[in-house]
């Protein structure tokens, strides 16, 4: 296993910490004068995405986090898991709920994500940042209306809800931005 | 890797501006005061004898296994040795691993040495120097023994209280520091300075600490109460100076290289060799009475512009180096 000292730390380094993956977000070194010096570091738990500040006497060595992050193409869920393949060698993978958290409501049949995983299996998945998603649900559209002032909610084929502008039917594609959770646009299929 | 966005400098033009008029001003400074300019090898035979120091080593075909110096104190004591008289340098220095909004592992130091100085006139000057550079900083300097400096900030005393109850404080004080094993009581001091006393020191006001206890003297004198002739500049939490009323015992030196050589192996560090030619200088005659003290010049110039970090001072810092 590979150690790293907290003179190769920086941002983006993966470590373990108190038995699970961890990532450096910001190194500070301090140091008195002459004397020990110390690295201040910002931590992301890359299980329970907890951010810690943790002090390390500069020269310490902590053990690396076997963490990389891969491009995979989402299959399906049994209710459990979620499976995921590698375009590349075919592998699958299952993800569990844990691991998919709020990725599972952008997430449609075939789209590729970004699956990081810890020791190979996975740790989190990040879907991707512009999806297209068919509204199943929202109240009757308004026609002429595209001011887009307003709004109303529409749920997506992924359960997914979205504020959404007047004009928008049952049946329409959308282009959603997955780290806002807002509406784009209308899209063509 | 293209580097089509990270060619620019990292600090703004009119700060590159400044730092060359402040520059011309610390030369200035020294002129008036009949100090002599002198330039040391950046890259030496010896490295420093300090385990908290990691240094970059460069590989000679010639010359074998060189260092990149962590301050050029070494050099100019031989100067000193050798008759001198009074000398300043503005020197690159590097540490290996040092990186943060305060440090880059390349910096630029301004060392001074003043002959028939003690500790007490060189914080003078130094206070001096900085007032010259940094004219906003209106209060005078408050000036506090490092004793005083843990009661008033932190209600701790740390030469006197027992080792428990110094470690009991520091987990309170800074509780990102409470997985971490804190052996020897020096280790307990540090933590607490650099994040506990100094962050609470006031801001844009110098604070000179002085008064070390004897295990921090470094290469200060240590007087017979038991504490050592070094001081610090501090503006609100940031390190700007370390000086001391030089030991001119070459005991002193011999012990603390030994003394830090020991530290290396116990860490598992790689041996860096004694500087033999100091060693040598210091045998053959003793230094010359003075008080020697090295300022942060990057950190001068992060006060004068009123940067967060010390990238903003650098015409390229380390990354687009």
């Amino acid at each position: 296993m590979t150690t790293y000292s907290t003179n190769e730390f920086k941002n983006g380094l993966k470590i373990m910490l108190d038995a699970d993956p961890c990532a450096i977000i910001e190194n500070e070194f301090v140091k008195p004068g002459k004397g020990q010096a110390f690295n201040r570091v910002k931590i992301r738990n890359l299980k329970t995405g907890r951010m810690v500040e943790r002090t390390f006497k500069s020269g310490d060595t902590v053990p690396g986090a076997d963490v990389v992050d891969a491009e995979m193409q989402y299959l399906y869920n049994d209710g459990e898991f979620w499976y995921f393949m590698s375009p590349e060698t075919f592998e699958q993978l299952a993800a569990d709920k844990t691991a998919v958290g709020d990725a599972a409501k952008w997430m449609k049949e075939q789209a590729v994500c970004l699956v990081t995983l810890w020791n190979g299996v996975p740790l989190s998945v990040e879907p991707p940042n512009h999806v297209i998603l068919k509204v199943t649900d929202t109240d009757p559209g308004v026609r002429g209306d595209t001011s887009g002032g307003g709004g109303k909610p529409a749920t997506l084929e992924t359960g997914a809800v979205v504020r959404v502008p007047l004009f928008i039917n049952i049946g329409d594609s959308l282009k959603v931005n997955t780290q806002t959770g807002e509406y784009i646009a209308r899209a063509k299929e | 890797m293209g580097h089509k966005n990270d060619w620019q400098p990292t600090a703004p033009l009119t700060t590159l501006r400044l730092r060359a008029a402040l520059l011309a001003r610390v030369r200035g400074f020294f002129a008036q005061r009949d100090f002599l300019e002198v330039e040391t090898p950046i890259l030496a035979h010896a490295g420093a004898a300090d385990a908290q120091l990691a240094q970059f080593m460069i590989e000679d075909p010639i010359h074998g296994q060189m260092y990149l110096q962590t301050s050029p104190e070494y050099a100019m004591k031989r100067l000193l040795i050798a008759g001198s008289g009074s000398i300043f340098q503005v020197a690159k220095a590097f540490r290996q691993g040092e990186v943060g909004s305060r440090h880059n592992p390349e910096f630029t130091i301004i060392e001074w040495y003043a002959l028939g100085y003690d500790d007490k006139r060189l914080r003078e000057e130094v206070c001096a120097l900085i007032a010259e550079l940094l004219p906003h900083l209106k209060n005078t300097p408050r000036t506090l023994s490092f004793s005083a400096a843990f009661k008033d900030t932190i209600g701790v005393d740390p030469l006197e209280d027992p080792i428990d109850a110094l470690r009991k404080n520091a987990y309170t004080l800074v509780p990102s520091a409470k997985h971490l094993t804190l052996d020897t009581r020096d280790e307990i001091l540090d933590l607490l300075m650099s994040q506990a006393v100094a962050p609470r020191f006031p801001d844009h006001h110098l604070t000179v600490v002085t008064d070390y206890p004897a295990s921090q003297a470094a290469l200060a004198r240590v007087r017979a109460d038991g504490l050592a002739d070094r001081f610090e500049v501090y503006c609100g939490a940031l390190e700007l100076a370390n000086g001391f009323y030089e030991a001119a015992n070459s005991r002193q030196y011999a012990d603390r290289f030994e003394e830090e050589a020991r530290r290396r192996r116990e860490r598992g560090l790689c041996a860096i060799p004694a500087d033999e030619r100091l060693l040598a200088a210091l045998t053959d005659r003793p230094l010359p009475d003075c008080a020697g003290v090295a300022v942060g010049f990057d950190r001068l110039i992060m006060l004068a512009v009123g940067a967060a970090h010390i990238n903003e001072t650098l015409a390229f810092a380390i990354d687009r180096a």
